[in-house]
């Protein structure tokens, strides 16, 4: 008989989500189901209104990653304006997007995650947070609290506010970097490579001890993987073009523009997740499983282009023998590209171009559909608006970072369920295990599903007449 | 005395209110020293709201049957209750959709419209909630206690509002510094 375990919800995530788990008649894993639950309807309820307010619109899809929507909507509008944004536009968006994904991984690793490595995956759940980290070792936790602030300031010097700040817009952005404000970051960026060293080394000697197991337990599977690389496959994160590769390393498809992303990207739906499930669509659905995202991008690349990031990108190789290919790998990509970051933003602000006043061209409405991409800290994000001559939006589709590696952390989910799971019986721990599976990914919910919470835990094993045989709770 | 129970609540909102939270950064060490976090999506992995909780910030709007649920639940067991952020006091942008009038609309777009295989609504009954037909700030369905409007409030502004508390004291809502919207 075959049963179901549901786990509701799932914490220290960025959103609402809950998990199945179904078993087979021996009472072992069959399958499982990763749910999000809550969806907000971003891609109707923008039709009416003028493309240039979508970038603040869509950046109140995500509080995390609010500068991925600004980027991907300014982008989309310097196509329906058909300018050439001005050199210094180009080079302050780089700076916010790399000061984005340096707040955001740190807000990852340091707030999010660090706790399960550092207090223990079955350490008490009430302690097993941001707070606990503090309690049991401030210096960290203050240096990571500060490594977050240090990308975050750099957006409020940049946008005048750290969440949700008006800036870039189609043609360009609103203002260029100040003089005390290039010398803030100039004086901050010892102590956050310190900061970024600390974590790197840190995380190396727990992944050679006490999570050794993890990485071949936590979403170790082959699968595609896609993200954008700029000029002879150097990483990037706002310009550049597409690419896919495989777990071996090989180049699929590359070149690729946003344009055409309809040819190669699909989205299924299923009944039991407000989460679409994007796929690549040569290989069709499930098969075109692919992940986006921090690993993904570092697997795409071929290198990274600043000399402390590639020296960790050739170990990160030589680590994994190859093509790194475990989910669990995502926290090192992120500590490796927070490198990459500071590497990236010290050389922009010493680039005189970050001071010009230049930064916007102005043009009307000359396109009546685009598409923008950018590197969103969670991978690949993609808006596509078709306007009426007034500017006015007539349809949107958005293909978010967390969405595309919706079949990914499936399959993570599955593996760790059938790694921990037998005899019909959940075995103490397993709630957290799982959890911290999906957390790998760092998903970001509410951007995925345009939508965002918080629930309770909730382990049900059902039989296949839907009859509840066992649940867990967790309070 | 015992500590301060305090708890941050995610309904319909970006997280960018919870992000403000965040950005209190070294703050947030000297919160940790005078309050027991005992619910947050962002800092505690506890799974049920607890009894006697003292103050919750609230984020996000009510959406769906779940968040109505939650709301309920969390006031009957909170002493001050704060709709925290725009979403929370207005229901901002989750409630653009409202002007559509039923819930269908946005469904369909995204499901139905954009889902290129297997286009269906995700309605699988006991997991995913149904949404409401309408999108309503907080204070449509339960009493609040303080409004800090702001998308999201500054740290600054959560700061301000949080520090009174600690001492026993209300904070003043008032002037552009605590009560400005977006
Ligand atoms: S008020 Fe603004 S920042 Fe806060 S949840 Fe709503 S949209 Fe996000």
């Amino acid at each position: 008989m075959s049963k179901t375990v549901v786990i509701d919800p799932v914490t220290r995530i960025e959103g609402h989500a809950k998990i199945s788990i179904f078993l087979n008649d021996a009472g072992e894993v069959d399958d499982a189901r990763f749910h999000v639950v809550e969806y907000r309807g971003f891609e109707k309820f923008c039709e009416g209104r003028p493309f240039t307010e979508m970038a603040g619109i869509t950046a109140r899809i995500c509080g995390i990653c609010p500068v991925s929507h600004l980027l991907a909507a300014a982008k989309t509008g310097d196509k329906i304006l058909a300018v050439k944004i001005p050199v210094a536009a180009e080079k302050l968006r780089r700076m916010m997007n790399l000061a984005q994904i340096t707040q955001s991984h740190a807000l990852s690793f340091f707030h999010l995650s660090s706790p399960d490595f550092l207090l223990g995956w079955d350490s008490d759940p009430a302690k097993r947070n941001v707070f606990g980290l503090i309690a049991a070792d401030p210096d960290l936790a203050r240096a990571g609290i500060r490594l977050r602030q240090f990308g975050q300031t750099i957006i409020e010097l940049l946008g005048a506010r750290k969440i949700h700040a008006a800036w870039a817009v189609p043609g360009g952005v609103r203002s260029p970097l100040s003089e005390e404000g290039r010398t803030w970051i100039r004086d901050r960026l010892p102590e956050s490579f310190e900061t970024i060293t600390t974590a790197l080394n840190l995380f190396k000697t727990l992944i050679d001890q006490q999570l050794k197991d993890e990485i071949g337990i936590f979403g170790e599977f082959p699968s595609l993987f896609m993200g954008l690389v700029g000029k002879d496959g150097k990483w990037d994160h706002y310009g550049g073009h597409l690419r896919f590769v495989d777990s071996a390393g090989t180049v699929i498809a590359d070149g690729l523009s946003e344009d055409d992303y309809a040819s190669f990207l699909g989205e299924a739906v299923e009944k039991w997740s407000y989460l679409k499930f994007p796929y690549y669509k040569p290989l069709g659905y499930p098969a075109g499983i692919y992940r986006v995202g921090p690993l993904a991008r570092l697997n795409v690349c071929r290198y990274i282009g600043t000399p402390k990031a590639d020296q960790e990108l050739k170990e990160f190789r030589d680590r994994a023998g190859g093509v790194p290919t475990s989910s669990f790998l995502y926290h090192y990509a992120r500590l490796i590209e927070i490198l990459a970051c500071l590497e990236h933003i010290q050389d922009l602000v010493n680039d005189p171009d970050v001071v010009s006043p230049r930064v916007r061209a102005e043009g009307g409405v000359n396109e009546l559909e685009a598409i923008g991409v950018s590197e969103a800290p969670r991978g690949t994000l993609f808006h596509h608006y078709k306007v009426d001559e007034h500017g006015l939006i007539q349809k949107v589709n958005l293909i978010i970072a967390t969405g595309q590696n919706n079949l990914a952390m499936n399959k993570t989910v599955a593996q760790i369920a059938k790694h921990y799971i037998h005899n019909s019986d959940i075995p103490e721990g397993f709630l957290n295990r799982v959890e911290a599976g999906i957390r790998c990914f760092d998903p970001c919910l509410s951007c995925s599903t345009h939508a965002a919470g918080q629930m309770p835990l909730h382990v049900q094993l059902l039989g296949a007449d839907g009859h509840v045989i066992q649940e867990v709770f967790r309070d | 005395m015992d500590k301060i129970k305090f708890a941050t609540v995610w309904l319909a909102g970006c997280s960018g209110c919870h992000m403000s939270f965040l950005d209190l950064d070294e703050w947030l060490i000297d919160l940790a020293a005078a309050v027991d976090v005992v619910f947050s999506p962002v800092g505690c992995d506890l799974k049920t709201y607890p009894e006697g909780v003292d103050v919750c910030l609230v984020e996000g709007a009510i959406a769906n049957q779940e968040n109505l649920e939650l709301i309920y639940d969390v006031r009957r067991k909170t002493k001050l209750l704060i709709s925290f952020g725009d979403c929370a006091v207005t229901a901002n942008v989750p409630a653009m959709r409202n002007m559509l009038g039923s819930s269908s609309a946005v469904l369909k777009r995204a499901y139905l419209e954009l889902g290129d295989v297997t286009p269906q609504l995700p309605d699988e009954p006991g997991i995913v909630p149904e949404l409401l037909d309408r999108v309503v700030p907080v204070h449509e369905v339960v009493p609040v206690d303080i409004f800090m409007p702001g998308c999201p409030p500054s740290a600054d502004r959560i700061r301000a509002t949080l520090e009174p508390l600690l001492k026993g004291e209300m904070p003043v809502m008032e002037g552009r510094s605590m009560i400005k919207f977006g």
